[in-house]
């Protein structure tokens, strides 16, 4: 961290942040990788208390009579595993507690996957016994066509999904055999990572809804501020981000906890342990740095 | 130990690909971190019983039965037991269906053994890691269904997937061959799965489905739905048929105007779609959530009972502050008149309340990008390294 031109550095403090002022940025590279290396290491997890958001997102599906119909939207793909898929997680487990019956569907190609596993993983595992396919929980899969599966979907169901994900005619399944558009469903959940989306869900879907039905999103951090001037009129309820996450599987699973395999339901809070050290390095590193480019104001090469 | 320019840039970084190695202190000490961390992951692979990226498969024998009912069935079997288990559509007799050879209704008697078909068996595997796969040792019956195998082929996907994942975060030292070939191989693959899934969910379902339906079941897609007007549907797809082919004139070394028509098509059928959503949604339920009352009372319960209302300060900010937002940054993006006085001033305010926003949006951002780092290296702690 030594410079070549240590004449013109002044000495003392002020030497000091000119010096880490021309810190090479792959030091800030490895400092940020050990900030969130370590915290995954030492398992380190810090309390949640749930915001508004994840109250309301919480509260539209608690105050669903049980064993209401809930249609759940898969929009994303592995890229966006890491900050949707806890959230979806819980929010399976949470219509499953409720007893909600379970429509499963995907405008990403990968979205169906994504499904699967929170079926296997969080569904059949804590609820297998009470859900059977066809009658308590229905996967449709993926869908091509954007926020033209929507439309469609507005006015017909069974024309966009004339079969489920295994090619079995819906007509077929007692739980989707009567439905017939958007307004069959008592509440609508996207898991959304971009486009086809939230956002197409709130512009074409939210209308042809039934006025008491709700609309509710999870969403990465990138897209948020888009849906933001959605909530609360048109999106009931909205998860940003893996803070969205952890603050949501609080509310469920202090509700309904589960016996086994708890760290399933957990991911989100796991991961915010890591978030908030590199958050708090990150805040450091731009303290400093502007101390630095002050510090090196004057100085052969520093800021003007 | 530096890498520094004079004039206070970095020599070597992520930006500099063509910089030449800075054979500094520091190099030094960048090496000596590489030695300790392979160092440290040859110690873990070779000398922890769990190793590296050990993967067990949970290998499960299915088997089913041809049977067919002695009864007549009093009711008609679910549908939802049908649509769960392929198999047993392939039957066309109602009264036959394919089961587990334990199912009750062999043991009751309900059920007989068809004679002379030959049971089918397959195998599912799933992978688990080496700790899951010791808790499910203890579970297995042994000569059952179910058994625990070493999976060579599993351990060898971890060992790319880390790989790749290392040869890109190497990008953070400097750009080099590794990181290019990991860049590389992403995207030819992800162009090449966009292909096949526009292929196999698009042309075939929905072009070829509909030209040629019978041949798309037969031979492509067997869940391929029938339609109650396969004639007109046929007739209906030479139109996007003909788009496409016009699309694609554009390769040809002449007539590429032709190729404007379908484009136009496309954006034209895009904006009167996305129009009436943007306007719904976006321009007109805005309008009337930004139409609200500044001063902000909220219902309540009395002691004694009585329903009240109270003044809701933070509510009433939040309003003011909202009204205060929209307007001055609509006035920001108000060209017709020129930004002085009243107008500067407001418009100023309409900046910091811009500026706000896109710091929230970029904070959110970071986030998610800590987040898809964290997420990597949960894999390579847990999956690869066994940690």
């Amino acid at each position: 961290m030594t410079t070549k031109n240590t004449e013109q550095t002044p000495d003392g403090m002020r030497g000091f942040f000119v010096r880490l002022g021309r810190l090479d940025r792959r030091w800030i590279f490895l400092a940020m990788g050990l900030s969130i290396a370590v915290p995954i290491l030492l398992k380190l997890r810090f309390p949640e208390v749930p915001g508004p958001m994840a109250r309301a997102t919480f509260d539209s599906i608690e105050s669903l009579p049980d064993g209401s119909r809930v249609l759940l939207s898969f929009d994303f793909d592995p890229a966006s595993k890491a900050e949707l898929q806890p959230m979806a997680n819980a929010l399976v487990h949470h219509c499953a507690s409720k007893g909600h019956k379970i429509v499963f569907m995907a405008l990403w190609p990968l979205g169906k996957q994504m499904a699967d596993q929170a079926i296997k993983e969080v569904l059949l595992e804590y609820h297998g016994d009470k859900y059977e396919y066809g009658t308590d929980y229905v996967q449709l899969g993926f869908k091509a066509g954007n926020e033209g599966v929507i439309k469609v979907l507005t006015t017909n169901v069974a024309e966009a999904y004339p079969t489920d994900a295994s090619g079995a005619a819906a007509s077929g399944l007692p739980l989707i055999a009567d439905v017939r558009d958007l307004g069959s469903f008592d509440l609508v959940s996207t898991v959304s990572a971009g486009y086809p989306g939230a956002k197409e869900w709130v512009q074409y879907g939210r209308e042809s809804m039934k006025p008491e039905a709700r609309l509710t999103s999870g969403s990465t951090g990138v897209q948020a501020s888009q849906l933001f001037p959605y909530y609360p009129a048109q999106l009931n309820g909205l998860l940003v981000a893996v803070k969205g996450a952890a603050e949501y599987e609080t509310l469920v699973t202090e509700k309904y906890p589960v016996d086994r395999n708890s760290e399933r339901l957990e991911q989100g809070r796991i991961r915010m342990g890591p978030q908030l050290v590199a958050h708090l390095l990150m805040i450091a590193l731009i303290v400093l740095g502007n101390i630095a480019m002050i510090a090196s104001r004057g100085t052969q090469g520093g800021a003007r | 130990m530096n890498d520094t320019n004079r004039d206070g840039s970095s020599r070597g970084g992520p930006n500099d690909a063509g910089a030449q190695p800075a054979k500094r202190p520091n190099t030094l000490l960048w090496v000596a971190l590489a030695v300790f961390g392979i160092v440290g992951l040859s110690l873990n692979a070779f000398m922890r019983p769990e190793g590296m990226a050990k993967r067990f498969a949970v290998v499960t024998t299915v088997e089913r039965v041809l049977v067919e009912e002695t009864v007549p069935a009093a009711v008609e079997e679910s549908p939802a037991a049908v649509a769960a288990d392929p198999k047993s559509t392939q039957d066309p007799d109602p009264r036959r269906k394919w089961v587990a050879p334990e199912d009750a209704g062999l043991a009751a008697g309900t059920l007989r053994r068809v004679d002379g078909v030959e049971p089918i068996r397959w195998e599912t595997r799933e992978s688990v890691k080496a700790s899951e796969a010791e808790l499910l040792r203890s579970e297995i019956k042994p000569g059952g269904p179910v058994r625990i195998e070493s999976s060579p082929i599993d351990s060898l996907g971890i060992w790319v997937a880390a790989l790749l994942t290392l040869f890109i975060l190497s990008f953070v030292y400097r750009d080099n061959p590794f990181y290019k070939v990991a860049e590389s191989i992403l995207i030819g693959v992800s162009a090449a799965y966009w292909m096949v899934v526009g292929f196999w969910s698009t042309i075939v379902p929905q072009l070829l489905g509909a030209l040629a339906p019978g041949f798309v079941r037969e031979y492509a897609m067997p869940s391929l739905p029938a339609s109650a007007t396969p004639g007109l549907d046929a007739a209906l797809a030479f139109v996007p048929l003909l788009l496409g082919f016009m699309l694609l004139w554009r390769l040809a070394p002449k007539g590429g105007w032709i190729s404007v028509w379908p484009i136009a098509f496309v954006i034209g059928t895009t904006a009167g779609i996305r129009l009436v959503g943007a306007i719904e949604a976006d321009l007109m339920r805005q309008l009337v959530a930004a139409m609200k009352p500044l001063v902000v009372f909220e219902e309540g319960v009395a002691a004694s009972g009585e329903a009240i209302r109270m003044f809701d300060f933070w509510g009433s900010v939040g309003s003011v502050v909202g009204v205060v937002g929209d307007l001055s940054v609509l006035t920001y993006f108000f060209f017709s008149v020129e930004h002085k006085g009243a107008v500067g001033k407001t418009a100023r305010v309409g900046i910091w309340f811009l500026m706000i926003s896109f710091g929230s949006a970029f904070g959110l951002t970071v986030m998610g990008r800590i987040t898809l780092l964290l997420q990597r290296f949960e894999f390579l702690f847990t999956d690869w390294l066994n940690i």
